[in-house]
């Protein structure tokens, strides 16, 4: 009987082994048909149109079947490009505080408000960009710099309603501030306690301590943790629709309006069936997308393993 | 420069990063509250949107509470479904060390895939099984969504149960699928419970992926090939409008999402805390 059982114990462990690979395998090709999905439904347009004129054509009238992302293209990278440049300095400061310096009350009460509100869902982040961030920018900040600093080409405005590449890069910036500094205060606590030790004991203050060794020996880490903002600011979608301004064209200054790619897909949901190629174009902008997030996480691997190499 | 100088220096900057930083955050909960709160009322929560809602006049968001609880919550199961098996093969099955690292990647990869493109791929999957928007729709879309977070977040806490317990099991005779379910699984369940509930948190607020595949209705979620409402989309319409009275029912609707993200998320915390203490160590 007992023979019987363990025949029964064993045969069901294999099926179970079976199905776990089965789902591990579905999760591994998850990628591929997400890739496939999109392709297929975005290939009458690209039978037209190669991916590259695509990319590099910056008309946009869905009407005569024209489809370039250009536009879109550069209004991510602006929003983007400028919300890193806002988010990454005062992260990394506090990580550094929060990781070095500040006593353990401190730091555990800063990480647990901090974790708390990367929940905070992003419409949210954009009705706060609506109510607060753009009002600024449209009574303060564009008439100063029009005042002030009207000279330089990329200060000048001619866009008098505050949304645009500033307001969205600013939302975009907040959103990212805790993911950015719980992933550099956990690489920065990684760096062995005896490293930071012969470095107080040769005299150093705490401070050319962090710089000369910590942030040295962290470098890869905390690079790794400015490309994982960088894959996840790009693909927002909602908060900053909700205050870049949305104007297809190549913005000129931070207080054009801009069109970030995600902003198009969303906002054309409703009429992209009634336009002949347009859910192609549409969902052929989602392929770009996926493919940018696929070149992202495949370097940032290559980065780190590298740095590790070179590190042991 | 002096470096005692230097040391003050950035001292102080770091004190300012951070001082500036926990105060957006905490500006973003305030203006929320200060603007949602006066909106809000026992109608916006208890009623569903009656004729001319959004011209000013009665009802509430009934609709889109119960239908972003439906939807995270099926979401929710389904992704569990998924990621436990994966996790599990991950862990203690795993034989394949090159599908371990394939799959690793791939969830890698899913992990940073923005929302849209997981609603645009759920359109095309609802196009090609020849459904419509709807709660299923919504659903399988946010599942994806969560898995690489679920993954991920189960993975952490399996890694933290020693290796002598799994050993033992093995030792007394026990199969992987039995040290699995009655060793590995019972030692991991308060941070699988943690981990869903965070996974839960992520699929309410998000309305990108839904805004194709769950679209919106008036109605209470009864089916799952109906449309269905989402609150995240509720305060994205609502603030759309001209009208100023729908204006504020958006603030309130977003004071309801962020007060449901927090108790959640909250509540994942204290239950970790409290159900850690019976683990084995």
């Amino acid at each position: 009987m007992t023979g019987q059982r363990t025949r029964w114990r064993l045969r069901l462990d294999r099926l179970a082994g079976r199905v776990m690979a089965g789902m591990t395998i579905f999760a591994a090709s998850l990628v591929l048909l997400i890739g496939l999905g999109l392709l297929a439904r975005s290939r009458p347009l690209l039978d037209i149109q190669p991916l590259g004129e695509l990319l590099t054509a910056s008309t946009w009238r869905p009407l005569r079947g024209e489809f370039g992302f250009l536009p879109f293209i550069v209004g991510t990278l602006w929003v983007t490009g400028l919300g890193m440049v806002l988010a990454v300095p005062p992260c990394l400061l506090s990580a550094i505080y929060l990781a070095e310096y500040a006593p353990r009350r401190v730091r555990d009460a800063a990480k647990t408000l901090i974790d708390l509100l990367a929940g905070i869902p992003s419409v949210v982040f954009g009705l706060w960009g609506i109510l607060v961030v753009v009002p600024i920018i449209r009574d303060f900040v564009t008439p100063w710099a029009n005042t002030y600093l009207g000279f330089i080409p990329l200060l000048r405005s001619d866009n008098p309603t505050g949304y645009g590449v500033l307001a969205g890069s600013i939302v975009l910036a907040v959103m990212i501030f805790p993911i950015i500094i719980s992933v550099i205060e956990e690489v920065l606590r990684a760096v062995p306690d005896g490293l930071r030790e012969a470095a107080l004991a040769l005299g150093a203050t705490r401070w050319q301590m962090v710089k000369g060794v910590v942030l040295r020996r962290s470098l890869p880490g905390v690079i790794a943790a400015i490309v994982l903002g960088f894959s996840r600011a790009f693909g927002e979608t909602m908060a900053v629709m909700m205050v870049v301004g949305n104007v297809p064209q190549l913005p000129r200054s931070l207080f054009d309006a801009a069109y970030p790619l995600p902003a198009l897909i969303a906002n054309n949901y409703g009429e992209m069936m009634s336009i002949p190629l347009y859910d192609a174009a549409l969902l052929a902008a989602a392929l770009v997308l996926l493919l940018i997030v696929l070149l992202f996480t495949i370097v940032a691997r290559l980065m780190l393993l590298r740095a590790v190499r070179r590190a042991t | 420069m002096n470096k005692h100088f230097e040391e003050r220096l950035f001292v102080g900057l770091m004190l300012a990063s951070l001082a500036f930083i926990v105060g957006v955050l905490i500006l973003i909960l305030a203006t929320v509250l200060i603007k949602g709160l006066p909106a809000l009322n026992l109608a916006m929560l208890t009623q569903t949107p009656r004729g001319g809602y959004y011209l000013g006049k009665e009802g509430g968001i009934l609709n889109a509470i119960t239908g972003s609880l439906a939807l995270a919550g099926g979401a929710t199961l389904l992704s569990c479904l998924m990621a436990l098996p994966v996790v599990l093969y991950l862990q203690v099955f795993a034989k394949n060390a090159r599908l371990v690292e394939l799959a690793r990647l791939s969830l890698d990869v899913l992990w940073g895939v923005p929302s849209i493109v997981y609603g645009a791929f759920g359109f095309t999957l609802l196009l090609f099984l020849g459904l419509r928007a709807s709660l299923l729709g919504g659903i399988i879309a946010l599942a994806l969504l969560e898995l690489p977070i679920l993954v991920r977040a189960m993975e952490e806490v399996m890694l933290m149960i020693p290796f002598d317990l799994k050993e033992a099991s093995y030792a007394l005779g026990a199969t992987r699928l039995e040290t699995s379910l009655r060793v590995v699984l019972r030692q991991a369940a308060p941070g699988l419970f943690t981990a869903l509930l965070l996974a839960f948190g992520r699929a309410i607020g998000d309305a990108a992926a839904v805004l194709f595949t769950a679209g919106y209705t008036d109605r209470l979620p009864t089916s799952l090939l109906r449309p269905v409402a989402s609150l995240p989309l509720a305060v994205f319409f609502q603030l759309g409008t001209p009208v100023p009275e729908v204006r504020e029912r958006a603030y309130a609707s977003a004071l309801v999402l962020t007060v449901i993200i927090l108790i959640i998320s909250l509540g994942a915390r204290l239950l970790s805390r409290r159900l850690t203490k019976y683990m084995i160590r």
